[in-house]
């Protein structure tokens, strides 16, 4: 399968994204965000960092760039998006993805492991995972507090479009095992439509054997299984 | 012409900011001081001259880029070049 990796001015992600998509022997391209043309990507990861340097609100200045008009017409003919962190942030801001991220409740960048449970396993980003299965991907980010109105709220859980959500090694979801503050420890969300994924953890940095953990790669291999079953 | 713009967010949204800012200003012994909040303060130089033109802008900038609704309300004044500029 085919992986377009967006790059912007002050991406940090990019490279180890299409690495990570490279070596599970798929193709997997660089994009610069002032191109206009995605390369007919099967998935596009807009990958993490500080885009524009996080000036006025971290994404804004990405939204504009003229690869995301791009991204946004490819999403919208149903196809497959992956915001990391930075890339979640830019989704959401181009308003792919409801809501918004605020800054951490306790002002850090909070940089660590971190367990997330898996609430919905029927997207073709987390078909390799079980329902409530706890995973540890690493977390690096001071704007990751997921905000949404309550209407909004509702909205994600009675479509079940909440992904990921903050937890502990035994996957109880409480508020000490939310490491910034987001709404219901929310980590990930999808779109309504299915193909749209925003995560604030990190499953490109491990999803290797020498990174002490490799659960990150089953996102990938959750999307390798999809477009296998379709081809 | 100068436009100053306000960026605040809502009230319904916490503010770990300004929520600090007011902790520590409490720990300096300034008790009666109930809450803070921290917002943006942009200024925005404009050449063109006709004021209407200039508002509708505005509002087109504030709502696509200065300010996120889901999160966000902004305000802002026009200071005409012939106003004394206080800021």
């Amino acid at each position: 399968m085919k992986y377009s990796v967006v790059t912007f001015p002050g991406s940090n992600c990019d490279h180890d994204s299409y690495y990570i998509a490279a070596k599970r022997e798929n193709k997997a391209r660089l994009i610069w965000h002032k191109d206009t043309d995605l390369q007919d990507p099967d998935v596009v990861i807009l990958p993490g960092g500080f885009s524009y340097g996080d000036y006025l609100r971290c994404g804004i200045i990405a939204r504009f760039s003229p690869i995301i008009a791009e991204v946004v017409k490819f999403a919208n003919r149903g196809g497959l998006v992956l915001g990391i962190c930075n890339g979640f942030q830019i989704l959401t801001e181009s308003g792919l993805l409801p809501g918004a991220l605020l800054m951490n409740r306790d002002l850090k960048f909070i940089c660590q492991h971190q367990y997330i449970i898996s609430c919905n396993t029927e997207t073709p980003f987390t078909s390799s995972l079980t329902p409530g299965e706890v995973i540890d991907i690493p977390i690096a980010h001071k704007e990751g507090n997921y905000y949404i109105n309550s209407e909004g709220l509702n909205q994600l859980h009675e479509h079940d479009q909440i992904i990921f959500r903050y937890c502990d090694k035994t996957g109880q979801i409480n508020d000490a095992a939310n490491p910034n503050g987001s709404i219901d420890n929310i980590a990930g969300i999808i779109n309504k439509a299915g193909n749209v994924l925003g995560m604030m953890p990190h499953p490109e940095r491990n999803a290797e054997d020498f990174s002490g953990s490799e659960d990150g790669a089953k996102v990938f291999s959750s999307l390798e299984k999809f477009f296998s079953r379709c081809s | 012409m100068k436009a100053h713009v306000y960026v605040t967010l809502k009230p319904s949204v916490l503010d770990p900011q300004g929520k600090t800012v007011m902790h520590s200003l409490h720990s300096l012994g300034y008790d009666k001081i109930s809450d803070i909040r921290v917002s943006k303060f942009i200024e925005i130089t404009y050449t063109g001259d006709d004021r209407r033109e200039f508002e509708n802008e505005l509002e087109n900038i504030c709502s696509r880029v200065l300010a996120n609704p889901n999160i966000e309300v902004y305000h802002y004044e026009i200071i005409e070049s012939d106003q004394k500029d206080e800021i």
